[in-house]
């Protein structure tokens, strides 16, 4: 049995964790409530993009032109580039062990059927991860997230791109956390090159545009475009995901420090009043014997 | 006819810059800078880093940009661009210490320089001070 300070000194000890994890929930909250907004502010721009490349394709001469630009072109696969986007900071539940898993599972199934594996780690804990084991790494981002901004999105997906066109890759996958809502969140696995075409819905009252330089031209920049968009939208993802994770972690540490708690203070009072019930005891037997 | 005004909307991924009715709006298309009045025929562009001006009434309103798309529908116009910076918000600060390092590693040549991404920046900065120092 515990002695009554140390007891003390346990209680005293968990309390402080408490704060600390609840601060920490707290923050993570208030995360996670920009990161949505993000995510909502970017809807616009990514709807209207998709209408113009939807409306473009609808009046491209033939259908054939489209499908033979470069970043469309299906090769047989040899070399595969994976970007894995883990967080900066641990505590966080399975967020980060989850994408490291997803990540290895990818790149053990690419080489086995012989295709040899690069990566771009995005995030401090799986670039350490991938690191430590020696696994080829072309780029890595870190400490992106506190500040996020759309040049980091552009900045990997041109590293990608120019990677793809010079035929050094022949496909790019990502492997990220999807937040689907403040209590889910799982692990995607989305190829973004070859792009897989989209099959535009056609829109007949649309009269066509004139256009500066060519379609083709036009419709080069926009996937490029969309490309930027759909890491962006994966960088924003992987952000809340995060911060979510993060708050369901540390609102778990703060309710189990405070089981915690309640236990050790049932346990002091044990003590205490054993402690008391001893003295008692203790002053009475010596009054008795100095009576008898 | 002069003053007649059409809807404007520019956006980045990461928020709306500006909505509203505008007489004209000027912008740097890649094939060169062109100005897009009210009734204006259904037009789709792309565009260069360079400046973007707004004109409600009188005095355009600058801005900066590294480039997007630019789209003219009957019922408006819409401009996509992937950073823009009203000219009176850039800090110069900033964009010159920008300037300065892409310059650098541009000078410095090291063997893993990403050559494209430096240029693009170095570009960038100097669109941003330019765009300030019109102002």
């Amino acid at each position: 049995m515990a002695t009554l300070r140390e007891i003390r000194r346990r209680i005293a000890s968990i309390q402080n964790i408490e704060q600390v994890t609840d601060a920490m929930r707290v923050v993570a909250a208030a995360r996670l409530r920009r990161a949505q907004e993000n995510i909502v502010a970017t809807r616009p721009y990514a709807e209207k993009l998709n209408t113009i490349l939807g409306h473009l394709i609808s009046q491209m001469d033939t259908q054939e032109q489209a499908l033979t630009h470069p970043l469309l072109e299906t090769r047989e696969i040899k070399h595969v580039c994976i970007i894995s986007v883990s967080g900066d900071r641990g505590l966080c539940g399975s967020f980060n062990s989850n994408v490291i898993r997803a990540t290895t599972e990818r790149i053990e199934h690419y080489q086995e059927s012989g295709a040899d594996v690069t990566l771009i780690c995005i995030g401090r804990r799986g670039q350490e991860h991938f690191a430590r084991r020696g696994y080829d790494i072309t780029d890595s981002y870190i400490n992106i997230f506190r500040q996020l901004e759309f040049q980091t999105a552009v900045d990997v997906v041109h590293e990608f791109e120019h990677l793809y066109t010079d035929k050094k890759i022949d496909n790019v996958e990502v492997v990220y956390n999807n937040f689907r809502s403040a209590i889910l969140q799982t692990v995607l696995v989305e190829q973004l090159l070859p792009l897989v075409p989209e099959v535009p819905e056609g829109d007949t009252h649309f009269l066509d545009y004139t256009y500066e330089p060519g379609q083709i031209e036009l419709f080069e920049m926009l996937l490029g475009k969309h490309l930027n968009m759909q890491m962006w939208k994966v960088l924003l993802d992987s952000n809340a995901a995060e911060q979510a994770a993060r708050m369901a972690a540390m609102e778990n540490a703060t309710q189990k420090a405070k089981e915690l708690i309640d236990e050790l203070i049932l346990q002091r009072n044990r003590a205490r009043q054993t402690q008391i019930t001893t003295e008692i005891s203790e002053i009475v037997s010596g009054a008795a014997a100095l009576e008898g | 006819m002069l003053n007649r005004s059409f809807h404007l909307e520019i956006r980045t991924p990461e928020q709306l810059i500006y909505e509203g009715d505008v007489t004209s709006v000027y912008a740097p298309g890649v094939e060169g800078n062109f100005q897009i009045l009210a009734g204006h025929i259904p037009f789709l562009t792309a565009l260069d880093v360079g400046e973007i001006r707004v004109r409600e009434s009188e005095t355009p309103q600058l801005m900066a940009t590294s480039g997007g798309v630019f789209e003219v529908l009957r019922t408006g116009v819409t401009v996509l661009v992937e950073t823009a910076e009203w000219a009176s918000e850039i800090d110069i600060e900033r964009a010159e210490s920008a300037r300065d390092r892409a310059q650098a590693q541009l000078a410095a040549n090291a063997p893993d320089l990403n050559r494209p991404r430096a240029e693009a920046a170095l570009a960038r900065a100097q669109n941003r001070i330019k765009v300030a120092s019109n102002l």
